[in-house]
């Protein structure tokens, strides 16, 4: 018996519309930020994974293409990639480009690095992207920008690879978004 | 008489908390225990294994038991 969908479950449309959204206006970019904040702010005031649980829109698409339109195989994940150490290695590593984007956008900010209008895939392969800017803000803004929907496309791409040869939601067994709720509920919850 | 009866069980120490498997399941048997880790609330548990077919980082087992009253 199909159950009645709640508003909740259509989270999956904010997600491809960032993306498709990024695509001719990187300044849409800075709304990725609320895949950063909302689920930490949830996990540290509320003690729970609940957006993961039922607000991810990504957790939700990779969900639809996998197993909606039959793309994902449906195979275990490797032993080592649901391992803590790759897990919490994977946070680490993620986290260490995100500041170093935090970085670059300072540098730009400040003057002393030129605007790059690229994006950045798996933070190797730079794309070119200028068509989704056209001036209007500091230059430091459109950097962050670019940086920030650089690292939700490459994110993005992992769990479209891992869902392609594990199952629809593989990404979400090293999603350092996921990793660190995980920990926070984990630590916050420790002494009750 | 005692019937054999199929549930499901979570690996807590490997379960990543996504809570694919408390979405999945028909009979809202799985809670996210504090964000931490897949509580199955066997006396819902039907074994029907759509949660273990789900879970992203298959730590879902579905475990064969023997109960009391059939």
């Amino acid at each position: 018996m199909a159950e009645k969908k709640s508003w909740r479950d259509y989270m999956w449309i904010i997600s491809a519309s960032y993306i498709t959204l990024g695509f001719f206006n990187i300044l849409f970019g800075w709304l990725g930020l609320a895949c950063f904040f909302i689920p930490l702010l949830i996990s540290v005031f509320g003690g729970t994974k609940s957006y993961c649980n039922k607000y991810c829109g990504r957790g939700q698409l990779l969900q639809l293409l996998g197993d909606k339109l039959r793309l994902s195989p449906y195979r275990d994940i490797p032993a080592w990639m649901k391992s803590r150490k790759f897990r919490y290695g994977f946070l680490v590593f993620f986290m260490s480009m995100f500041v170093n984007m935090i970085f670059v956008t300072w540098l730009v900010f400040s003057g002393s690095r030129s605007l790059e209008q690229t994006v950045s895939l798996l933070w190797t392969f730079r794309l070119p992207w200028h068509w989704a800017y056209s001036g209007g803000v500091a230059p430091g803004v459109a950097q962050f920008a670019f940086g920030f929907y650089s690292i939700m496309i490459t994110s993005t791409l992992l769990g479209i690879v891992t869902m392609l040869l594990y199952k629809p939601r593989s990404w979400c067994v090293y999603c350092p978004m996921g990793t660190m709720t995980q920990a926070i509920c984990a630590l916050k919850n420790k002494n009750k | 008489m005692k019937a054999k009866r199929k549930k499901a069980t979570a690996d807590k120490s490997l379960c990543v908390a996504c809570g694919s498997c408390a979405k999945a399941c028909p009979r809202k048997a799985i809670e996210i225990f504090k964000g931490i880790y897949a509580a199955v609330r066997e006396e819902r548990c039907v074994g029907c294994g759509i949660c273990a077919r789900i879970c992203p980082a298959s730590v879902i087992t579905i475990i064969v038991r023997e109960a009391e009253n059939g």
